[in-house]
């Protein structure tokens, strides 16, 4: 695990890019198939079936630490990673095991088969021959979740170093459905045959915000427009008489959209659509909210019931795989115009539905349209150039979201919580109020938005200012007031002001605006009566 | 039979009405017991300052013409009805506790305390004590300090393989105290050693009354980086990536505090490095020096209040969360100083 030890810390410790390629390159250059095949899944989110639970984790380390378990949970709290916060009470421990990664890997598994007191003297055994980051990578071998900032786009840039392949050549073998157990690393990068998985999706193309206007794009005839869903990205393939839905997270979603399996009575096999899951009742203009799609998401399996009242529809936008062939490098207008041939006879009921392209003259022209986008419920525009193929990732130039402006409002902050991770030693998560009378009715929590300068501003300022401490919450005096900004507002009658907001986030802190003239519950409903 | 405590908390800070004097205090006040010179403690506008003779030469730096009094460790006074004495807390050069004695009853008013022997500042002493005020900066279990000579050895390591590399190393840390301690820690064979000015000011202060600490060329607005190749530049952790910094040409940054200790935190504020230091006590170091006291009353003021304080009533002792008002700026620094 040294070696696996020494890659992770120089890619966790340092914020530049050239520097973590360069690692990842020489990593993939010289270890092991095993190893390197192990590294990239770890890296994209795969991980050794969990052979032991998050809770028995707790209370060995709690035992093993010498302390109580709240006292291990509250440490969790502030640390904000469990691997982490084992690793560190334990005792300080310098390392001297030289097992590779493979290796504890195929001991973690085959932990699966032993009884508990086993395990636990495994475990037990691991963290005692482990120190520092390596007995930290251990604890993440069972918990799971690898975020070390390499995203896929990063790894494949070092694949392709140290392999001399292409780059959108490996980004489309590492997608998809694989995992170590039942691949090899000359199968996943090397052979010739890499279309072998039925269900392996394309990597998604993504676009950039639009800063300013779209002036600067040049001429409007080069453009194509079509309103930004808010709902989720998805990718339907159709092949060997089969569906699979995979979510832009690259996470395979078939079985929580039963309904789409009517696709494959419409469209050929050797299909692959890129478009939008959005929940649409029969007979209605406009996708209902994000949150009718949010409970449907939340549930692996679906009951009938949920599957009438909240019916998803694919709102196709791209044709990536037509009649079996990867046609990406075509230009939009004409994967457009085959996927309007291949949606022209679809019945009214079909669970697939072409997402409509909006036709304007000029950008002023288009300006008007965006400015209706709230009454589409969608959430502004996406562009996309005519003659552009479709990438993978995110790259600047060819496609661009143009959203609408959020809705904002000023509320008072009223609780204080300090955050985790990354932000341990400050307070960072805030619940804001308005007013109601003489009274200050909470709506809303956000924690992002602030610079660090800030949050060390208000940090400082909360400590001398709490009133009332409840676990980690602190009441503070209400002086306060923020600019929360937020995409969309629906009823919710969870929540006391009877409003639940979308994406909610500080914009700005006005420092300028005093107490009394933050916003009202009156001023909120107003709200929800417009844009709910 | 209530009578009035030895000390009492106000909201100008900790007092003693025997002898009518604060200390620490964070608003003006006639008397004052300084515990160390750090700006969260030793505050501007006093009447009169009583601090170590060691602490005084920096605390007269910073805070300007002040009517102060030196006071050596150990050293017994008298004022009005209590007994007065200071001993080391191993913080920061001069830095110490202060032991307060009314008619048989004993209180300690710690500051800011460390137990491991840095080298370099008075050993930390433990004192005996019915009441304790101790800090909590790092009063959670997952902040356990490595060895010291680890530390010193990575942050070698790291400067050595900078100057191999052809790149100058900037190594963060707060002026008083931990600079100098990390100076202490270099090892000059691998290439010169540059200060900032503001930390080149407090090293002239502490070389004047006595201390030893390796040479260090001053970084002036003059100084050619090009006569110092392999050089580290210790530095505020303010000018790390500023104006002055970059004119050094390829350079890599470290910062070296115990939230370090932190992957979040260390991701969030370390530059390249990060190196978990404290001069604040650990987990077990806080323990041990509670434990030392043979104190039954525990006041916790600083840092992970809530959560030290219930430990520790679950342990046998009778401890209580003391509020403070200065925890803000001390985390701007990125430690609590
Ligand atoms: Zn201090
Ligand atoms: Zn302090």
């Amino acid at each position: 695990m040294k070696r696996f030890a020494a890659l992770f810390n120089t890619i966790d410790q340092s914020t530049r890019t050239n520097v973590k390629v360069a690692a990842l390159a020489d990593y993939f250059s010289d270890a092991t198939d095993a190893d390197r095949l192990w590294t990239i899944a770890l890296f994209s989110g795969r991980r050794p079936r969990r052979a032991v639970t998050t809770t028995r984790l707790r209370e060995w380390a709690a035992e093993e630490a010498d302390i109580p378990l709240w006292l291990f949970e509250d440490s969790y709290a502030i640390v904000g990673d469990l691997a982490e916060t084992i690793a560190l009470v334990l005792p300080p421990n310098p390392s001297s095991d030289n097992r590779s990664l493979t290796h504890w890997i195929t001991e973690l598994r085959g932990l699966a088969e032993v009884a508990e007191p086993q395990r636990k003297a495994f475990v037990l055994a691991a963290w005692a021959a482990l120190g520092g980051t390596e007995r930290f990578l251990f604890n993440k071998l069972i918990t799971g979740g690898f975020r070390v900032g390499i995203s896929q786009k990063l790894m494949t840039r070092a694949l392709a170093r140290a392999t001399g392949m292409p780059e959108t050549e490996l980004a489309h073998r590492l997608m998809g459905n694989w995992h170590p157990d039942d691949t090899t690393w000359h199968a996943l990068i090397e052979a010739a045959d890499a279309s072998a998985d039925a269900s392996r999706p394309y990597p998604f193309y993504l676009a950039y915000g639009l800063e300013d206007g779209p002036e600067s794009l040049g001429d409007p005839d080069h453009w194509r427009a079509e309103w930004k869903w808010d709902g989720i990205r998805g990718q339907l393939i159709l092949r060997d008489g089969d569906y699979y839905v995979w979510s832009r997270g690259e996470e395979l979603m078939t079985d929580r959209f039963p309904e789409l399996a009517r696709t494959i009575d419409h469209l050929p096999p050797g299909t692959v659509l890129d478009g939008e899951l959005l929940v649409w009742l029969p007979g209605s203009d406009t996708p209902a909210s994000f949150n009718a799609l949010q409970a449907r998401i939340g549930r692996k399996t679906v009951p009938k019931k949920l599957l009438a009242e909240a019916p998803v529809v694919l709102h196709a936008y791209d044709l990536l795989e037509w009649q079996g062939e990867d046609i990406r490098h075509h230009p939009f207008a004409t994967r457009r115009a085959l996927l309007e041939e291949a949606c022209a006879d679809l019945p009214a009921d079909a669970p697939l539905r072409l997402s409509p392209q909006i036709p304007f003259g000029s950008w002023a022209d288009l300006a008007t349209h965006r400015a209706a986008a709230r009454d589409a419920q969608a959430e502004g525009l996406m562009l996309k150039r005519a003659d552009s193929p479709y990438l993978a990732g995110r790259k600047k130039g060819d496609w661009w979201k143009w959203k609408l402006d959020p809705l904002t409002i000023d509320a008072v902050m009223i609780y204080a919580q300090s955050g985790s991770g990354r932000r341990a030693n400050l307070f960072t998560d805030f619940t804001f109020a308005v007013w109601n009378g003489n009274d200050l009715v909470p709506f809303t929590k956000a924690y992002s938005g602030l610079t660090d300068a800030e949050f060390r501003q208000i940090t400082a300022w909360v400590r001398k200012n709490t009133l009332e401490r409840f676990g980690p919450v602190r009441k503070v005096t209400p002086h306060h007031v923020f600019e929360i900004a937020f995409e969309g507002i629906q009823p919710s009658p969870r929540h006391k002001s009877g409003v639940a907001l979308r994406f909610p986030r500080m914009k700005r802190w006005r420092q300028d605006k005093p107490l009394q003239e933050a916003n009202t519950l009156d001023d909120l409903n107003e709200m929800l009566r417009q844009y709910g | 039979m209530a009578r009035t405590p030895v000390l009492t908390f106000t909201e100008n800070g900790i007092y003693c009405p025997a002898g009518d004097f604060y200390i620490d205090p964070w608003r003006p006040v006639d008397r004052a017991l300084i515990t160390h010179g750090h700006a969260d403690h030793a505050r501007s506008g006093m009447g009169s300052y009583l601090a170590t003779h060691a602490a005084l030469p920096v605390m007269r730096h910073r805070l300007g013409e002040i009517r102060a009094e030196g006071i050596a460790f150990g050293e017994g006074r008298r004022i009005g009805g209590a007994e007065v004495s200071f001993h080391p807390a191993g913080h920061v050069p001069g830095s110490a506790q202060i032991r307060v004695a009314v008619g048989g009853e004993v209180w300690v008013a710690s500051g800011d305390y460390k137990l491991v022997d840095d080298g370099f500042t008075e050993p930390f002493a433990p004192v005996k004590c019915h009441h304790f005020i101790t800090e909590s900066t790092f009063g959670l279990p997952v902040f356990r300090w490595a060895p010291q000579r680890d530390v010193a050895a990575q942050i070698n390591h790291w400067w050595a393989t900078c100057a191999a590399a052809g790149k100058t190393a900037f190594l963060g840390a707060y002026a008083l105290g931990k600079a100098q301690r990390l100076l202490s820690m270099l090892d000059p064979q691998i290439g010169p050693i540059l200060t900032h000015g503001a930390l080149e000011a407090t090293n002239a202060v502490l070389r004047d009354q006595g201390l030893t600490l390796p040479a260090t060329v001053h970084a002036t607005a003059e100084l050619n980086p090009k006569d110092h190749p392999g050089a580290i530049v210790v530095s505020p952790p303010s000018a790390l990536g500023s104006k002055w910094a970059r004119r050094f040409g390829p350079q890599e940054s470290a910062f070296a505090s115990g939230w370090m200790a932190l992957r979040g935190v260390r991701r969030r504020r370390a530059g390249d490095r990060g190196f978990v230091i404290s001069d604040h006590a650990d987990w077990s170091g806080l323990l041990t020096a509670i434990k030392d006291t043979g104190a039954e009353n525990i006041y916790v003021t600083h840092g992970y209040t809530d959560v030290f304080t219930r430990y520790l009533n679950e342990n046998g002792w009778q401890a209580q969360v003391i509020p403070t008002q200065f925890e803000g700026e001390a985390l701007e620094s990125g430690e609590a100083t």
